[in-house]
């Protein structure tokens, strides 16, 4: 042979099974490479990244009111996170939870608007949750309907939704509920009337005691419900849930329906405990960053916890740092990108080890 | 030069995980040899010649070809070694031909001379004796067509090492011959081949050498004329095995399925099955031939009620009053319950069973992430009040087959994926078992199995006979169909081309009738 006679230079290997202590400290690790990463970048930008990283975590853990600030960022990445979590573990691909929490966001701020006057609190709170369950659960319906009458790609139909429902907010901004004129002179739709006003607990609007009973109940549903079961069996094997007698399009849309309700509660509570009105910033961002939630959290409702407030630390610790240091919002969405980056591709190693030429032998377990 | 060999393997090693697959194996194969290895599932055959045709690389020892060492990195590199291989699944594109399947992935010129083309491949197919269009697109083919393609393109780049991974899996008997003798034409010219087979009286027919692969390791290597299937057997088991199949005589003999005109088309509107008629006998098992796609998944499949039948009748009959299955299943009409309209749930809760065992083994049937116990109720799992799902009894059940069938697993709660494929089957077979089905059907119950696992499950399937249930059994070895089951229709291109008694046929009349059709086109019921 011509060729030189190597090894390859790395190659990979599957590990089978690896110890929990070793998972963390891979993961701890590329925290900390992460935080190397984004450390250059702030030198770049002129500033100390000894200073800087402290100020994140005191921007976001330093205060009560700013802990506050930070939980209430949770709480919507948590709910969606759980949202999107059924549908996942059906590998139904599911990237609309943004329009859901949107169509439950606009369920909710109807009744939130119109009947404010007409009910009391605890009724009219009632209504607005199940309105917002009801319209973003159907929203969810549409694509898993199409996906399976038809057989539609539901991936890109959920993302195309979203569009819809955001053209719709900003019209009735514009139009229909956009009474209010803001101080800059766009149109926008009056605040909630105090009734129609989330109660907060520790300081907090209660959506956090809603997530975190939802949290358990998601857990519950996934692993020890008759329909949980049936959702893991169609996510691994359509042609295994037939063959075992499930009725696959029934437990598409049953699942989906649930998945965009739950999103839709999002919403709700999103505009009557968080903001206290419907805008198109309503979802923000929030159903494509609760799927970075869901994955890194391998789809498991506590782990999904943390994870929700790990995000909530690093995007409060990034809006300090943009006042503080006037670091540009670009960059400070870099390094989140970046830490984010780092995490997901740990899970890589996680699950591979890497051999390097020559050393195969003596690495083993 | 004289003493070199044309591969030599030295202590090739190779892990996964904590799993060995292969442990300091070390093997020679010559020019002008054909060299069978044989080895029970997941003794490491095929995971040793993947490294040799570049798909893994070792973890240590050595490759000499020719007496040199050389690194096999790729695929490639095998390939520029003169190593080729003929993998069990084809990969071959579909919409292509197959002289465009042959030079896919080769270097050359801009231009493409088909006629120059076809007329190398015209010599090479000469030469070994293929007949071959090497302008026929690949989907028009059947499988011995396609497997001819995977040879030739390996021929066509210049190998002289050939690698078969079970090719006579797929074939009928008389493709086998056809093969079989394109193969000793390859040898007489000097190629070194290694064909891997499960089949004893194949390796005995086609090879010259022996060698024996048993969990990893390399066991011996011996003449094939010095040698017969019971030592081949022992060696490769480790301990004497019994190679005969019962076929014990029942009590009842009733009607148990009925099947009448039976007309089935796919989702593309193909015709799979074409006016099927034959009946189904508790206290038997009927044996289902035929060449791979023949209809034999959608037959079983329309009596398990998922696949959409378009015309025709499926009758079941309850069992004899007096054997021990009469009274455990949902009552029927005696005169025969028709199949045809019902959902599989209904259909199971009759007493129909299906364990279909796909190619992949887990795609169908058993959910390859979640445990034994996941697995047991899965077509259970809506009993019982509430919207909980009840792991009590699925799991009691998971560890009564783990004892009964000797499944070898960690525990309950290991996901079957880790499992060897002998035990997956297991696991499938005997949850439909644990049914206690009326009807049991089940479809290439031993695909890939190692002899001992095999003899597990015909010995289950004789049980379930014995039982007075009807036994359904779609294989691809014609010997041990021939062995194990009292009759056996043979499918053709999804029509009946015959049924005939497992005690009196041959296997060249099976084999005969699975490409050929009866001269009054359909088959006549004989038994």
């Amino acid at each position: 042979m011509t060729k030189e006679q190597r090894e390859p230079l790395i190659r990979l290997a599957k590990r089978e099974d690896i110890t929990g202590g070793k998972a963390w400290l891979i993961r701890v690790l590329s925290i900390v490479l992460a935080l190397a990463a984004g450390a250059l970048i702030i030198l770049l930008l002129g500033h100390n990244p000894l200073e800087v990283y402290p100020s994140m975590v005191e921007g976001a853990l330093g205060k009560p009111r700013v802990i506050r600030e930070t939980v209430k960022r949770a709480i919507p990445l948590l709910g969606a996170a759980l949202a999107i979590a059924p549908a996942f573990k059906m590998k139904f691909w599911n990237i609309g939870a943004e329009g859901q929490i949107l169509a439950g966001a606009v369920a909710a701020t109807y009744f939130g608007l119109f009947w404010a006057d007409r009910l009391p609190q605890p009724a009219l709170l009632l209504v607005m949750a199940v309105a917002s369950i009801v319209v973003g659960g159907l929203w969810g319906l549409i694509p898993a309907v199409f996906k399976a009458k038809w057989g539609t790609n539901e991936t890109l139909f959920t993302l195309m939704l979203n569009y819809i429902v955001l053209g719709y907010v900003k019209y009735l901004q514009a139009g229909p509920w956009g009474a209010d004129l803001s101080a800059n002179g766009y149109p926008k739709i009056p605040m909630f009337a105090a009734n129609a006003m989330l109660p907060t607990v520790l300081g907090v609007h209660i959506g956090w005691i809603v997530v975190l009973v939802m949290t358990v109940l998601m857990f519950v549903y996934l692993k020890y419900c008759k329909g949980g079961y049936e959702i893991a069996v169609v996510g691994e094997s359509v042609r295994t849930a037939q063959y075992a007698g499930m009725s696959v399009s029934r437990i598409v849309m049953r699942t989906m329906f649930l998945s965009g309700g739950l999103a839709g509660l999002v919403g709700f509570l999103q505009v009557s405990g968080a903001s206290g009105s419907l805008t198109d910033n309503t979802a923000g961002g929030i159903g494509f960053t609760a799927i970075t939630v869901a994955w890194l959290a391998r789809l498991n409702p506590f782990v999904m916890v943390f994870i929700a407030l790990l995000l909530g630390i690093l995007e409060k610790g990034a809006d300090t740092i943009q006042t503080v240091y006037t670091i540009p919002a670009s960059a400070a969405e870099m390094l989140t990108g970046i830490i984010l980056f780092f995490m997901l591709g740990c899970e890589f190693f996680i699950r591979y080890r890497l051999i390097f030429r020559g050393k195969g032998e003596k690495k083993h377990g | 030069m004289a003493t070199q060999h044309a591969i030599e393997l030295r202590e090739l090693t190779k892990t996964f995980g904590d799993v060995v697959a292969n442990d300091k194996v070390s093997l020679t194969v010559d020019k002008g040899e054909i060299l069978s290895l044989l080895g029970e599932n997941g003794s490491g055959k095929t995971t040793l010649m993947n490294m040799l045709s570049g798909i893994y690389f070792p973890d240590g020892g050595e490759i000499l070809v020719d007496g040199r060492p050389v690194t096999i990195r790729s695929p490639k590199d095998a390939h520029d070694l003169g190593i080729g291989m003929v993998h069990q699944h084809f990969k071959l594109v579909d919409v292509l031909t197959a002289a465009e399947n042959i030079i896919l992935g080769l270097k050359g010129k801009g231009r493409l001379d088909r006629k120059a083309l076809a007329r190398e491949i015209q010599v090479i197919s000469e030469k070994y004796g293929f007949d071959m269009d090497p302008n026929q697109k690949i989907y028009d083919m059947s499988v011995s067509q396609k497997q001819r393609v995977e040879i030739l393109k390996v021929l066509y780049r210049g190998a002289d090492i050939l690698i078969l991974d079970e090719p006579t899996a797929v074939l009928t008997p008389q493709e086998t011959d056809k093969l079989f003798a394109v193969l000793r034409k390859m040898k007489a010219d000097g190629k070194a081949i290694v064909i891997i087979t499960h089949k004893l009286h194949e390796v005995m027919d086609i090879s010259d050498r022996v060698a024996v692969l048993r969990k990893g390791k390399y066991i011996g290597a011996v003449e094939t004329s010095q040698t017969n299937p019971q030592q081949l057997t022992e060696m490769m088991v480790g301990h004497a095995v019994k190679l005969e199949i019962d076929r014990p005589q029942t009590q009842y003999q009733d009607l148990r399925l009925e099947v009448k005109g039976l007309n089935c088309f796919n989702d593309e509107g193909v015709q799979v099955l074409k006016d099927v008629t034959f009946q189904a006998r508790g206290g038997e098992i009927l044996g289902i031939a035929g060449v791979a796609g023949s209809g034999q998944k959608e037959l079983l499949e329309a009596v398990a009620g998922l696949q959409k039948v378009r015309s025709g009748h499926i009758f079941y009959y309850p069992p004899h009053p007096k054997s021990d299955l009469a009274g455990k299943h949902v009552p029927v009409d005696k005169a025969g319950e028709e199949l045809v309209g019902k959902t599989p749930t209904q259909i199971q809760k009759i007493g129909v069973s299906l364990a279909f065992v796909p190619e992949d083994r887990l795609g169908m049937g058993l959910v390859a992430s979640m445990d034994m116990v996941d697995n047991m109720m899965l077509k259970t799992y809506r009993e019982g009040k509430g919207p909980l799902v009840d792991r009590k009894a699925p799991k009691a059940l998971a560890q009564k087959l783990i004892d009964e069938l000797e499944i070898v697993t960690p525990g309950v709660s290991t996901p079957v994926r880790r499992l060897s494929g002998g035990n997956v089957q297991k696991v499938l077979v005997g949850r439909e078992i644990a049914s206690s089905p009326t009807v049991l059907m089940t479809a290439y119950p031993v695909r890939g199995l190692d002899i001992n696992s095999s003899y597990t499950i015909y010995h289950l399937l004789n049980q379930q006979k014995e039982k007075d249930v009807a036994v359904i059994l779609v294989g691809e070895d014609l010997d041990v169909l021939l062995e194990l089951c009292d009759r056996i229709l043979v499918l053709c291109g999804g029509q009946v081309s015959g049924i005939v008694d497992g005690r009196t046929a041959t296997k060249e009349q099976v084999g005969l009738m699975m490409t050929h059709l009866p001269k009054g086109q359909e088959g006549g019921d004989q038994a």
